[in-house]
């Protein structure tokens, strides 16, 4: 009683203080807090950036230049990146693993999902659990079994041996994104067809894919990604240098000897990161839509 | 002329499919040949190597000679190592900490980025940033960040602030470089969380709030008795696969201290690593991803009752 008695004083003061006093508030519990996250949450790609296009002598001297600003860029270290290492070479592997380790992904749970959200078998709920745990099983506990079987088949130190292993992990996600998105297409659509006439192939291409084209583009674009910023089968199965992926190149092509050359090392992060991050910029609410959609799944 | 296409055309229409095709309307035929490539690829390069790793924690394989079976010994030798038990501690250390920093700080964005904001969607955008960029390469900026004489955040320390008078020792000793490489996952994983967390903020209904409201309820009141419940089967879901994936990570410790100084940063990942690849002892290896294998099937089982309480709380059915 009391309590809502002091509720209501307090908020019976006129109406522009409390405007004020709100949005002084929200201004302290909202934007201040939210400024410091992305100011934090960037910060490494500005210092990445800022890295890449200073000369050596900026580099290594806080006492005369800010280290927070760049007094005179160079492209000496994207220079000596492009024309004096494999980088090239390194960008085209990884685009070629990346793309084809998509498609046959992309392929194969496409299929899958289809069956096991449209076509309705006995026991189709088993396989899609089982394709759920799958996703559970992590990379690192599978690459040391992965690496003597790659030797076996002969596929050490070929892109086969990474568009090969990195399906295990983009199926089971696409799988699950694709089941939810085939969930959202009215089944009638297909009945329809089927009165029609059509076989389950033509309505599969004709009807069902068209409509999932948006979660096709989901589970493509997360698969490249994945595939891209994938790191310990590429370090385990790959060791001629030509043929190595650029986050494994890096670590290892680059970092030679004692004295890091730092500027080289970002302006490669930097290059490495440009194509998702381009990527990631055409396509983000289909990032957000399948990152959310295959938790919520 | 037209009435001798028409017929032509409804002609077509009429033919039989051919056998293929009729073969492919034969539905467990279907059914085998949609589940056959991905089923196939994942029954050949996962549960097969899962076993295969199993069986060769019990060998002595190594790089070049087939390995013959040894029983426990992998795992009692793993047992009397010092390097071992520091990795399984370091490893359930950093999963927990880093766990408890990504979720606290994750759901604290989630709730700001839940107010009515300018350019929502480009904030949401660049937030999702640090998890789209490789980790590896994400890790080498922290690694430039965290150097010993020409760290930036030494040098805001020390010349700009004034606190200290030396440089901080990032890497250099055990407990400073294992708090680094925590940062550093936190700092990759707050936007997965956010994000995931926000979509599922923005699942319930304002009218909870507005009755609340009307009851009186203050804001912890209404964040400990509407958000935290209603949020808690994707706090469930996302939370397993955040323990997963940071109890079995790799990439950032690789990259940023390759396990040392003096092994204290060894994840079990890394020391499986460390002992299969490069030091030729696959067996040994093996037994120590083997041996991550408890933790896992204890997340799982964590998600598993997870999402058996959200049916639960939301009175769905099974599907």
């Amino acid at each position: 009683m009391t309590e809502a008695a002091t509720k209501a004083n307090g908020s019976s003061p006129p109406p522009e203080t409390m405007a004020w006093d709100s949005r002084s508030r929200r201004v302290v519990m909202v934007y201040v807090p939210l400024a410091c996250f992305v100011l934090i949450l960037l910060f490494p790609f500005y210092w990445m950036t800022i890295t890449a296009f200073k000369p050596n002598a900026e580099l290594y001297d806080y006492k005369r230049y800010n280290p927070f600003w760049i007094g005179s860029p160079t492209l000496d270290h994207l220079y000596m990146l492009l024309f004096e290492t494999a980088y090239p070479r390194w960008l085209w592997t990884t685009m070629l693993v990346a793309v084809c380790a998509t498609v046959l992904s992309l392929v194969s749970s496409t299929l899958a999902a289809y069956a096991i959200q449209r076509l309705r078998f006995r026991g189709s709920g088993y396989v899609g659990l089982a394709i759920y745990l799958a996703y559970l099983v992590p990379p690192s506990i599978l690459f040391i079994p992965l690496a003597t079987m790659v030797f076996q088949l002969g596929l050490f130190d070929t892109p086969f041996a990474l568009i090969l292993t990195y399906p295990t992990f983009l199926i089971p996600f696409c799988t699950w994104l694709l089941i939810g998105y085939f969930k959202s297409i009215p089944y009638e659509l297909e009945e329809c067809a089927l009165m029609d006439g059509a076989t389950r192939l033509q309505i599969l291409r004709r009807i069902t894919l068209p409509l999932a084209v948006p979660g096709l583009i989901s589970a493509g674009i997360f698969s490249f990604t994945l595939s891209w910023n994938e790191f310990i089968y590429a370090l385990a199965f790959i060791q001629s240098s030509e043929n190595k992926t650029v986050p494994v190149a890096i670590l290892t092509e680059l970092v030679t000897g004692d004295v890091y050359q730092w500027g080289a090392l970002m302006a490669g992060s930097l290059l490495g990161s440009l194509p998702v991050a381009l990527f990631y910029s055409f396509f983000v609410d289909y990032y957000v839509s399948s990152l959310t959609g295959a938790v919520k799944e | 002329m037209s009435a001798t296409t028409v017929p032509a055309t409804w002609n077509k229409a009429r033919q039989q499919p051919g056998r293929l095709a009729r073969l492919f309307d034969y539905k467990p035929f279907l059914v085998f040949a949609c589940l056959l490539p991905a089923l196939g690829l994942l029954g050949v390069f996962l549960t097969y190597p899962l076993g295969l790793g199993i069986w060769l924690a019990f060998t002595d394989t190594t790089i070049g000679r087939r390995g013959v079976w040894i029983g426990f010994e992998n795992f009692e030798y793993l047992f009397t190592d010092p390097i071992f038990w520091n990795a399984v501690f370091y490893s359930v250390f950093y999963t927990g900490v880093a766990t408890l920093g990504k979720f606290a700080l994750g759901l604290w964005l989630a709730l700001l980025l839940n107010n009515h904001l300018p350019l929502k969607s480009l904030l949401r955008a660049i937030i999702l940033l640090p998890w789209i960029v490789p980790t590896v390469l994400s890790a080498i900026a922290f690694w430039w960040i965290y150097d010993p004489q020409f760290s930036i955040i030494s040098y805001l320390a020390v010349d700009v602030l004034g606190v200290r008078t030396t440089n901080f020792d990032f890497l250099g000793s055990a407990w400073p470089a294992r708090w680094s490489l925590i940062a550093a996952n936190i700092w990759r994983g707050i936007p997965f969380v956010a994000i995931s967390l926000l979509a599922g903020l923005q699942t319930i209904s304002p009218s909870l709030y507005e009755a609340a409201l009307l009851d009186g309820s203050t804001p912890w009141q209404r964040f400990r008795y509407i958000t935290f419940p209603m949020l808690m089967p994707i706090l469930a879901i996302v939370m397993t696969f955040s323990i997963i994936f940071t109890f079995t990570d790799f990439q950032l410790v690789y990259a940023i201290t390759r396990g040392g100084p003096v092994n204290s940063t060894h994840l079990l990942a890394t020391l499986a690593f460390q002992r299969g690849i490069p030091g030729g002892q696959l067996g040994e290896g093996a037994a120590i991803a083997v041996s991550m294998i408890p933790f896992l099937i204890f997340a799982t089982l964590f998600s598993y009752f997870g999402l058996a309480r959200r049916k639960w709380q939301q009175g769905e059915g099974n599907d």
